[in-house]
C-alpha cells in the first residue's frame, strides 16, 4: 500500500500496465514532455520513450481516430483528452467508429481503446472546464463508462479497462485529484468494471451516485447522521454496465431512493436508473425516486456552487422521500 | 546608399507613417490592454476570481494593429486569449474587466468570465475556448454579409495550435470555396500550451496551408502595430472588395505563461527574455518619439491609461454580484 492521490493513482495504474504489457501506448496533447495538464502521465515518457508516451497535436478527433486504428492493429493505446469538454471534436469518431467496429465487422475487428478525461466542475472553470457528459456515451451500445470516485477505484478500474478487450470512457473527477487520497495497492491491481460498492450502509434511504459526487453524498450522510438519520451511500463506479443487482438490493432494503448527479438532469443517467428501479422494484418503493442533478442550463461560471448539488440539497430530497 | 536615395527612402518612411494620433490611439489601445491584463493577473492572485485565464501580453500589437483597419459594422471572432481583441473592438475595461470578475456588470453579464467576451453592439462576437472550434464560424458570418451585401468583413483570430484541428481546416476550405470576405489571422506564438510549433505541424508556415485551397496568404513578425495594420488592411480591402479570403500569420510571442499555472518549464528564461526584446509596447512608444510627440505628452497617454485601469478594476470591485435567479435566464428565450 502507499498513500496517493487521484493523480497519482492513475499515473501509477498506466506505468504498471505498460511495464506488464508492451501493447500499451499512451497518447494525447501534452502528455508526454509535459506530463499532462494535470501531470496524469508525468514520468511515463522518461520511463517508455516517446514511441509509447506520445505528444500529440491539437487534434481530439485524429487522436481517437489514431488511437482506433492503433487498436485494430493490435495495440492498446489509452489516449488522454484533456478535459470532458474537448471530447466532442472526437465524438464522431467515439460514437460511429470506435463504439461500432466490432458489431459493424460481425467481430473480425475490435477496438480495445481507453480513452481518459478528467470531468466535472467545482474547479470556477466554467462553460469549457466543467461539463460532465458520460451520459452521451451511455447511450451508445458498444461503450463501456466508468467513472471512479477515488485512487482506489481510479487504479484498479483503469487496468482491468486497459486489459478489456472492448472501448472504454474512463472519467475521472477533476475536482477530487488532488483532494481524494487513499491507500492504494502497489503493483498489479484490477477491480473488475461493473460492480457497485456501498460505501456506506444504512437503512432509511439509498443514494445513488458516483464520479465527484460520491463524496457530496457521503457528506451529506454524515451530516444526515447528527440529525438521526441512517443513510446508504451506493457508488456505482461503473455506469455501463450497471450493477443492478446491487443497487436492486439497497432499494429493497430501504425503499427510498435518491439519485444524485452533477450533469443537467434530463436525460441525464439518473432516469435510466430510475426506470430500471421502477421496472424490477416498484412495489419494495415507499416513496417516489427523486433526483438531486446539475441544472438544466450550461455549466455555470459565477454560480457554480448555487448549480452544483450539495449536502443540503441532497438531505432536502432525503427529507421528502421520508416524509412522503 | 547615396544621399538623395537615403532621402527618398527617409521621404518613403515618412508617408508611410500615419498621423501621430493615429499612432497615439494604437499606443493608448495597446497599453491599456497590457495595464488591464496586469491588473487582471494580481486580482486572480488575489483570488477575486478563480478558473482559467489567459493573457494576451506580448501579443498586443497584432490586435490593435488588424482591429485599426476595420469599420465598426465589421465583425470580430477571437478565441479564449481574446481580452484584447474584445478591448481594441471598443468594449470597455470596466465592462471586460468585471465580466471577469462574474458581476452583473460584465459584457455578457457575468456569465462567461474570461474566454466568454461579447458585445453584439461593437460586432464583437466573442471569445470561443474550443480551440479552432470557431472558426468555421467565421465563414458563416462572412458568408451572412456576401448574402446581405453590406460590405462587411469579418476577421477571424485563432492560435498555431488551432491549425491540426479539423475545424479550422473545414472553415478555410469553405471560405475559400465560396469566396468569401474574411480573413483568417494565425496569431502563431510558436506554442500550443506546452507543445512547440514543430512538434504540432509538419510544415511551420502556416500561412502555406492557404495554398492548398486556392487562398491568397501573408506571414510577418507581429511586434510593429503598423506593420500589422498595413499589411492586414491589404486583406480586409480583398475581402471588402473582391469577396475573397485571406490567410495570414503573424508570428508573435506570448511573455507569460499559456495560463496562469503554467510553470513554463517547456522553454527558456533566456528564450523568454529575449523575446522581451521586441516588446510591442516598447516599440510603439518608440513610433511616437520617432513622430516627435512631446515625452509629455506620451505620459499625459500613459497616465490616462493607468486612471482608465484603475476605474475600471474598481468598477468592477463595486459592481453588484450576479442574482441566483439569472442561472438560467438565457438558456433558451424567456
Ligand atoms: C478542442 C480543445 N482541445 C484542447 C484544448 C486545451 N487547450 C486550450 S488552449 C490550448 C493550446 C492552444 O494553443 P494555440 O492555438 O497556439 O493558442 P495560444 O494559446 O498559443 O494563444 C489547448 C491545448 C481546448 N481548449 N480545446
Ligand atoms: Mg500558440
Amino acid at each position: 500500500m502507499a498513500e496517493m492521490n487521484l493523480i497519482q493513482a492513475v499515473n501509477d495504474a498506466l506505468r504498471v500496465e505498460m511495464r506488464r504489457d508492451p501493447r500499451v501506448v499512451v497518447l494525447g496533447e501534452d502528455v508526454g514532455r509535459f506530463g499532462g495538464v494535470f501531470q496524469v502521465t508525468v514520468g511515463l515518457r522518461e520511463e517508455f520513450g516517446a514511441d509509447r508516451c506520445i505528444d500529440t497535436p491539437l487534434a481530439e478527433s485524429g487522436i481517437v481516430g489514431a488511437a482506433i486504428g492503433m487498436a485494430l492493429y493490435g495495440l492498446r493505446p489509452v489516449a488522454e483528452i484533456q478535459f470532458g469538454d474537448y471530447i466532442y471534436p472526437a465524438y464522431d469518431q467515439i460514437v460511429n467508429e470506435l463504439a461500432k467496429i466490432r458489431y459493424r465487422s460481425g467481430g473480425e475487428y475490435a477496438a480495445p481503446v481507453v480513452i481518459r478525461t478528467p470531468i466535472g466542475g467545482g474547479i470556477k472553470g466554467g462553460h469549457y472546464h466543467s461539463q460532465s457528459p458520460e451520459a452521451l456515451f451511455t447511450h451508445i451500445p458498444g461503450l463501456t463508462v466508468v467513472c471512479p470516485s477515488n485512487p482506489i477505484d481510479a487504479k484498479g478500474l483503469l487496468a482491468s479497462a486497459i486489459r478489456g478487450e472492448d472501448p472504454v470512457i474512463f472519467m475521472e473527477p477533476k475536482r477530487y485529484y488532488h483532494k481524494s487520497r487513499a491507500d492504494v495497492p502497489e503493483g498489479e491491481y484490477t477491480i473488475p468494471i461493473g460492480e457497485a460498492k456501498v460505501v456506506r450502509s444504512g437503512s432509511q434511504v439509498t443514494i445513488l451516485t458516483w464520479s465527484a459526487m460520491v463524496h457530496t453524498a457521503l457528506e451529506a450522510a454524515q451530516k444526515g447522521e447528527a440529525e438521526g438519520l441512517d443513510l446508504e451511500v451506493v457508488d456505482l463506479r461503473t455506469l455501463v454496465p450497471f450493477d443492478e443487482a446491487a443497487i436492486l438490493a439497497s432499494v429493497k432494503k430501504t425503499g427510498r431512493v435518491v439519485i444524485v448527479h452533477e450533469a443537467p438532469r434530463t436525460s441525464g443517467f439518473g432516469a435510466e436508473l430510475a426506470a430500471t428501479i421502477a421496472e424490477k422494484a416498484i412495489l419494495h418503493l415507499e416513496a417516489p425516486i427523486l433526483r438531486v442533478t446539475g441544472f438544466d442550463t450550461p455549466f455555470p461560471y459565477t454560480l457554480e456552487h448555487e448549480y452544483l448539488p450539495d449536502a443540503d440539497r441532497i438531505l432536502d430530497a432525503v427529507g421528502r422521500v421520508l416524509s412522503f | 546608399m547615396s544621399a538623395t536615395e537615403r532621402e527618398a527612402a527617409e521621404l518613403h518612411e515618412k508617408s508611410r507613417l500615419p498621423e501621430k494620433a493615429e499612432l497615439a490611439k494604437y499606443y493608448h489601445q495597446m497599453l491599456a490592454i497590457r495595464r488591464m491584463e496586469e491588473a487582471l493577473a494580481k486580482a486572480y492572485a488575489l483570488r477575486k476570481f478563480g478558473g482559467f485565464l489567459h493573457l494576451y501580453i506580448g501579443q498586443e500589437a497584432v490586435a490593435v494593429g488588424a482591429l485599426a483597419t476595420l469599420k465598426p459594422e465589421d465583425y470580430v471572432i477571437a478565441t479564449y486569449r481574446e481580452h484584447a481583441h474584445a478591448y481594441a473592438k471598443g468594449m470597455t475595461a470596466k465592462s471586460i474587466i468585471a465580466e471577469l470578475f462574474g458581476k452583473a456588470t460584465g459584457c455578457s453579464q457575468g456569465l462567461g468570465g474570461s474566454m466568454h467576451l461579447f458585445d453584439a453592439s461593437k460586432n464583437f462576437l466573442g471569445g470561443y475556448g474550443i480551440v479552432g472550434g470557431h472558426i468555421p464560424l467565421a465563414a458563416g458570418t462572412a458568408f451572412a454579409s456576401k448574402y446581405r451585401g453590406d460590405g462587411r468583413v469579418t476577421l477571424c483570430f485563432f492560435g498555431d495550435g488551432s491549425v491540426p484541428q479539423g475545424a479550422f481546416h473545414e472553415g478555410v476550405a469553405l471560405a475559400a470555396l465560396w469566396r468569401l470576405p474574411v480573413v483568417f489571422i494565425c496569431e502563431n506564438n510558436l506554442y500550443s500550451m506546452g507543445t512547440p510549433l514543430y512538434r504540432s505541424l509538419s510544415v511551420s508556415d502556416v500561412s502555406q496551408k492557404a495554398l492548398a485551397y486556392g487562398m491568397a496568404r501573408d506571414r510577418f513578425d507581429g511586434e510593429d502595430v503598423v506593420r500589422v495594420r498595413d499589411r492586414v488592411a491589404e486583406a480586409v480591402r480583398r475581402a471588402r472588395n473582391e469577396s475573397l479570403p485571406t490567410l495570414i500569420e503573424i508570428r508573435t510571442y506570448r511573455f507569460r505563461g499559456h495560463s496562469m499555472s503554467d510553470a513554463g518549464l517547456y522553454r527558456t528564461k533566456e528564450e523568454v527574455e529575449e523575446s522581451k526584446k521586441r516588446d510591442p509596447i516598447t516599440f510603439g512608444r518608440e513610433l511616437l518619439v520617432r513622430a516627435k510627440m512631446d515625452e509629455k505628452d506620451i505620459v499625459a497617454i500613459e497616465d490616462q491609461v493607468t486612471a482608465e485601469i484603475e476605474e475600471a478594476v474598481k468598477f468592477a470591485d463595486e459592481s453588484p454580484e450576479l442574482a441566483y435567479e439569472r442561472l438560467a435566464e438565457f438558456t433558451y428565450k424567456e
